[in-house]
C-alpha cells in the first residue's frame, strides 16, 4: 500500500474512534448538569445519587476522548501536510478557536468539577458541570466549522499565485448553511446517544430491583431509576425527532452542494425523475454500476430526501455517472499522470453507511417506546424484555454516528476539500493531493499499527470500566459535601481523589 | 507592528506557558518512582499525593499544547505543515506517551488494586519521561536549523534529529522538568515527602545548572545571537536562586524562579530561531516567519480571538489553583474508591 491509503485508514481509524466517546460527552455533560441542578433545587437526594452515578460514567468516557482528541490535533500536520498547507489559511482558525473557547474551558472546568465538590460552594458547583456542558458542545460547533467548510467551501478565495485557500470571512465560515444543518444533526445524535445510555442503563435497574420483590429495592426502582429512566426518554423523543428533522435537511443541502454524494447515497446510476430509495440492494456496488439490483424501493422517497419533492421535473436526481461525466469535464479527466480520475466515491460503503445510520435508528426508538409503555402512569416494570432491549439499545447511537461519519467523509471523495458548485469552486483538493510528501510509508505504517493497538487496548478497558461502574448502581448512600454542609472547617481528607 | 511578528512571540508565549505548565506536571509524573519512601503501603499513598497534586489541573495545562499546536496551524500553516511531518516519528512518540500518561492519571484510581495502580505508575512514567526528553530534542533542532528544500519540506531524515545538540537538549529539558516539579511537590505538599522533595531539588538544581548551562553555553557559542547571552543568564542566575531560596525554605519563590529559568529557555530557543520559525541548518533554505505567515486577515482574526479569550483562560485557570492552594499530605488521601479488580473481572464477558 501506498502512504495515501495508508493515511487515509489511519484517519478514519483514529477519527472514528475519538468518535466513539464524542457523542456521548456532548450529550452526557447536560443530561448529568441538569441531574445536579435538580438536586440543588430540589434538595431530593435522588438527584444526588444519580449525579454522582452519571458523573462517574461520564469521567470514564470523557478521558479517552481527551487523549484521542490530541491525535487529531496534530494529524493534519502529520499525515496531511499538504492539505495543511492548503487550506491552513482558513481551516486553521476555527481549530484555535475551539482550544480557546472551549477546549480550555472544559478541562479546567471539569477539574473544579471533579476535585471541587467539598472546596466550592453548592452553586458555583454546579456552574462548573454546566461550564462543561455548555464547552463541550461549543467544541463540536466549531470543529463541524472546519469540517463542513472541507464539504462546502465558503468565505475564502483562491489565490492563484500560491495556490492555497485563503480566508475571507470568518463570519461566512461561521455560518455556512452546510455548518447550520450538521451542527444540529450530530448534536442531536449526541443527545440520542446519552438518552438512550441514561435510559437503557437505568431502565436495565428498574427491572432488575423489580424482580427482587424486595421493599426497598423495588422502593429504589421506583424512586430513583424510574425518574432517570423517564429523563432519558425524553431526551430520546425530542432528540430522535431532531435528528430525523436536521438529516432531512442535510439531505436537502447535500443534493446541492454534493450531488455526487446523493446519487452515490442511492447507488443511483443514471439520473432519474422520481427515485426510489432503495432498502435493500444486491449485486455488484464496486462502482461499475453493472450489476446493481434494488430489491426492496419506497417509491419516489429518494428523490423526496435530496429535493423535497416525490414525483415530477423537480424531483430529478442526478445519477453518478451523469456526476462522473460533468466532474470531468469541469475538473479533468485526468491527473498529470495521466491516469483517469474517478469523481465516484466507494458506492458500496456509501450506499450501506447511509442506511445502517438511518437504520441503527430504530434502537433507540423501540427502547422510547417501550420505555414509555412500562413506565405509563407512575408504573415500573420488571418485565425483563424491558432490561434485554435497554442493554441492546445502548451501543445502536454509536454505531449508527460512526456509519454517519463514515458516511459523510467516505462520500466526500475523491476531494478532501469538495468544490463548491454553487460559489467558489476553485477551491477543491483531491485527497491525493493533501497528502504528506515526507512521510515514507513505513512511518504511517508504523504510527498506524501503534495507534490501532493501543486504541485497542484502552477499548477493551474503557467498556469494563463502563460496564462494571454501571453495574455497581448509584452509590447507597451520599450527603452534601459542600462547605456550606459542612459543621466546622476542620482539615479533612479530600472528598475525592484519585 | 506587522501581525505575523506579534504572533511570532504569541507562539513563544503559548508554548512558554505550556512547558512552565505542564513542565512540572511531567516533572511530578517522573518523580512519581523517584521520591516515594516508606514501606508498601506508605508508599502507595505518597504516590497518591503526588497524582492529586496535579490531578484537578493536568489537563487544562495540556490544553496549552493543543492551542500553541491549533494557533500555529492557523497562523503559521506552512510551519505546522513542515513541522509535524517532518518531526513525524518523534512526535508520535510524544502522543503515545501523552495518551497513556493522561489514561493512567484519570483510570489509576478506578480500579482498586495494587498491581493496577503499578501498570497506572509505569504509563505515568513513561508519559513523563518521554516528553520531558523529546520537547527539547525537538526544539533543540529547531535551534541549530534542520535540512529543507526548496518549497520548506523536511529533507533531513530521521536519524539527522538525534545529533549530540539535539539530544543535550532533551536532557535539558529533562533535568528543568524534574527540578521545577521536584520544587512544585515542595511547595503543594506537606510532612516528609516536602522534606523529601526539597532536598531532591537541591541537588537538581546544581545538575541543572551544570547540564542546562552546558546546552546554553553551545547554542551561544554556535548558534544563537548576542543579545540571549543576557538571557543565559537570567537562567542562570534564576537556578542559583532556586538553589538558595529552596535551601532556605521560601518554596514559593524556588517555584517562581524555576518557572523564570523555564521561561528563558523558551526566549533562548526563539530569540535564536528568530527571524526563522525553521532557520536552515549551516546556512540551507530557512522558512521565515513572513514565508509561514497566514493573510493579514486570518492574522486579525485569530489576533481578536485570542486578546479577547486568553487573559479569561488566564484568569480562570489561576482561580482553579486557588481553589486547590491547600498543601497536601499522605492524611488527606482517602482510602481508595475504585471497585476491585475482581469485580472488575466478574463482568467480563
Ligand atoms: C462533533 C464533535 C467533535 C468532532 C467532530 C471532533 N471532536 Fe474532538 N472533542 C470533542 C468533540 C468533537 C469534545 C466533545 O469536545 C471532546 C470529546 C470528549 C472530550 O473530552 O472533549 C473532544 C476532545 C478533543 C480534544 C482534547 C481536548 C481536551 O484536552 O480537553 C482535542 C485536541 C480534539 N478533540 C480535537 C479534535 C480534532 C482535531 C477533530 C477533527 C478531526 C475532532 N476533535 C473531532
Ligand atoms: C469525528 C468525526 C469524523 C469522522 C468519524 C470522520 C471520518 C473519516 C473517515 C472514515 C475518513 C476516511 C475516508 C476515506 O479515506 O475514504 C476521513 C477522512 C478525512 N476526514 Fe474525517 N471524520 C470526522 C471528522 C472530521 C473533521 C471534523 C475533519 C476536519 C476538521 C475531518 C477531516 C478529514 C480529513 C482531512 C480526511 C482525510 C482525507 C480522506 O481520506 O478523506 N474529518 N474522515
Ligand atoms: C433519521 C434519519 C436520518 C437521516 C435522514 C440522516 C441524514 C444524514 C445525512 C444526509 C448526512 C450526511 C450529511 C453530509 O454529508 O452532507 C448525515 C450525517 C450524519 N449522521 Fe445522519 N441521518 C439520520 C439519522 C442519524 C442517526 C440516528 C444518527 C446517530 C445517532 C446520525 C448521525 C450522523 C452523523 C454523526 C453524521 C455525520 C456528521 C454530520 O454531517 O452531521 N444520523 N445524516
Amino acid at each position: 500500500m501506498e502512504a495515501l491509503d495508508l493515511a487515509r485508514w489511519q484517519f478514519g481509524i483514529t477519527t472514528v474512534y475519538h468518535f466513539i466517546f464524542v457523542p456521548l460527552t456532548i450529550g452526557l455533560a447536560p443530561l448529568v448538569a441538569i441531574m445536579q441542578t435538580a438536586w440543588v433545587r430540589t434538595g431530593n437526594e435522588r438527584w444526588l445519587k444519580l449525579t454522582k452515578f452519571f458523573g462517574k460514567l461520564f469521567l470514564i468516557n470523557f478521558a479517552l476522548g481527551v487523549v484521542t482528541g490530541i491525535v487529531q490535533e496534530f494529524q493534519f500536520g502529520m499525515n496531511w501536510s499538504e492539505y495543511s498547507r492548503f487550506v491552513g489559511d482558513v481551516f486553521g482558525a476555527p481549530l484555535a478557536m475551539e482550544a480557546l473557547a472551549a477546549f480550555f474551558v472544559e478541562s479546567t472546568f471539569l477539574g473544579l468539577w471533579i476535585f471541587g465538590w467539598d472546596r466550592l460552594n453548592k452553586r458555583v458547583h454546579l456552574a462548573c458541570i454546566w461550564a462543561v456542558a455548555i464547552a463541550v458542545n461549543l467544541s463540536a460547533l466549531f470543529i463541524l466549522a472546519a469540517n463542513s467548510w472541507m464539504q462546502h467551501p465558503v468565505g475564502a478565495r483562491y489565490n492563484p499565485e500560491t495556490g492555497r485557500a485563503e480566508m475571507e470571512s470568518i463570519w461566512a465560515i461561521l455560518t455556512n448553511n452546510t455548518l447550520w444543518a450538521a451542527y444540529p444533526h450530530a448534536v442531536a445524535a449526541a443527545f440520542l446517544t446519552a438518552g438512550t445510555f441514561v435510559a437503557g442503563i437505568a431502565a436495565w435497574w428498574m427491572v432488575r430491583l423489580a424482580r427482587t420483590q424486595q421493599e426497598d429495592a423495588v422502593e429504589l426502582a421506583r424512586n430513583v431509576y424510574r425518574p432517570a429512566v423517564i429523563l432519558g426518554t425524553v431526551v430520546m423523543l425530542i432528540s430522535g425527532a431532531g435528528v430525523a428533522l436536521t438529516g432531512d435537511a442535510q439531505g436537502k443541502l447535500m443534493f446541492e452542494q454534493q450531488p455526487g454524494k446523493m446519487a452515490s447515497a442511492e447507488a443511483l446510476c443514471e439520473g432519474e425523475e422520481g427515485a426510489n430509495f432503495s432498502i435493500l440492494t444486491i449485486g455488484d456496488l464496486s462502482n461499475s454500476c453493472e450489476g446493481v439490483r434494488h430489491i426492496l424501493e419506497v417509491p419516489g422517497l429518494a428523490s423526496y430526501l435530496g429535493t423535497g419533492t416525490f414525483s415530477g421535473e423537480d424531483s430529478y436526481l442526478p445519477g453518478v455517472h451523469d456526476v462522473q461525466e460533468e466532474y470531468a469535464e469541469r475538473y479533468g479527466e485526468t491527473d498529470e499522470a495521466g491516469n483517469p480520475i474517478s469523481y465516484t466515491p466507494n458506492l458500496a460503503v456509501t450506499y450501506w453507511s447511509f442506511r445502517l445510520m438511518i437504520g441503527f435508528a430504530a434502537g433507540s426508538a423501540l427502547l422510547a417506546v417501550a420505555a414509555l409503555w412500562f413506565t405509563r402512569r407512575g408504573r415500573i416494570s420488571d418485565n425483563p424484555w424491558l432490561a434485554r432491549i435497554g442493554i441492546a439499545a445502548i451501543p445502536t447511537p454509536f454505531i449508527a454516528s460512526s456509519f454517519g461519519w463514515i458516511f459523510t467523509e467516505v462520500g466526500r471523495q475523491p476531494w478532501v476539500v469538495a468544490p463548491n458548485p454553487t460559489g467558489i469552486d476553485q477551491i477543491r483538493l483531491l485527497t491525493m493531493r493533501g497528502v504528506s510528501t515526507v512521510v515514507s510509508p513505513g512511518m504511517v505504517l508504523t504510527s498506524m499499527i501503534v495507534f490501532t493497538l493501543l486504541y485497542g487496548v484502552l477499548a477493551v478497558v474503557w467498556f469494563r470500566l463502563i460496564h462494571r461502574y454501571a453495574v455497581e448502581g448509584v452509590p447507597s448512600a451520599v450527603r452534601d459535601e459542600s462547605p456550606e454542609a459542612a459543621e466546622d472547617d476542620t482539615d479533612r481528607p479530600l472528598s475525592f481523589a484519585y | 507592528m506587522d501581525l505575523a511578528l506579534v504572533w511570532f512571540f504569541l507562539i513563544a508565549a503559548l508554548w512558554t506557558a505550556y512547558l512552565v505548565l505542564e513542565g512540572f506536571d511531567f516533572g511530578v509524573g517522573m518523580l512519581m518512582s523517584l521520591l516515594p519512601r516508606g514501606d508498601a503501603a506508605h508508599r502507595e499513598k505518597e504516590r497518591r499525593v503526588l497524582v492529586n497534586s496535579i490531578g484537578p489541573v493536568w489537563d487544562g495545562n495540556e490544553v496549552w499544547l493543543i492551542t500553541a499546536g491549533a494557533a500555529t496551524f492557523a497562523v503559521f500553516p506552512e510551519w505546522y505543515a513542515t513541522l509535524f511531518s517532518g518531526f513525524y516519528l518523534p512526535l508520535l512518540a510524544i502522543l503515545v506517551a501523552l495518551i497513556v500518561r493522561g489514561v493512567a492519571f484519570e483510570y489509576r484510581g478506578k480500579i482498586a488494586d495494587a498491581v493496577w495502580a503499578r501498570r497506572c505508575d509505569i504509563a505515568i512514567q513513561v508519559g513523563s519521561w518521554v516528553p520531558a526528553i523529546l520537547w527539547g530534542v525537538t526544539f533543540a533542532n529547531l535551534v541549530r536549523g534542520v535540512r529543507l528544500d526548496e518549497d520548506f519540506q523536511y529533507v533531513g531524515g530521521f536519524w539527522a534529529l538525534l545529533n549530540p545538540f539535539a539530544l543535550l537538549g532533551g536532557l535539558t529539558t529533562l533535568v528543568l522538568f524534574l527540578l521545577h516539579g521536584a520544587v512544585f511537590v515542595a511547595l503543594k505538599t506537606d510532612g516528609e515527602i516536602r522534606a523529601r522533595a526539597r532536598r531532591f531539588a537541591g541537588v537538581l538544581s546544581v545538575e541543572a545548572l551544570v547540564v542546562a548551562g552546558g546546552w546554553a553555553v553551545w547554542a551561544q557559542v554556535a548558534y544563537s545571537p548576542a543579545w540571549t547571552w543576557a538571557v543565559v543568564a537570567v537562567a542562570a542566575l534564576a537556578l542559583v536562586g532556586v538553589l538558595l531560596t529552596n535551601r532556605a525554605g521560601r518554596e514559593g519563590y524556588a517555584f517562581t524562579l524555576s518557572a523564570v529559568t523555564i521561561v528563558a529557555a523558551v526566549v533562548l530557543i526563539f530569540g535564536s530561531m528568530f527571524p526563522d520559525v525553521m532557520p536552515g541548518l549551516d546556512g540551507g533554505t530557512s522558512l521565515s516567519i513572513t514565508d509561514a505567515a497566514s493573510t493579514p486577515y486570518t492574522l486579525t482574526v485569530v489576533t481578536w480571538v485570542a486578546v479577547v479569550l486568553t487573559p479569561l483562560v488566564i484568569l480562570y485557570q489561576a482561580w482553579t489553583y486557588w481553589v486547590f492552594r491547600r498543601r497536601l499530605t499522605v492524611d488527606h488521601i482517602p482510602a481508595p474508591g475504585g471497585l476491585t479488580w475482581k469485580k472488575i473481572k466478574e463482568s467480563a464477558f
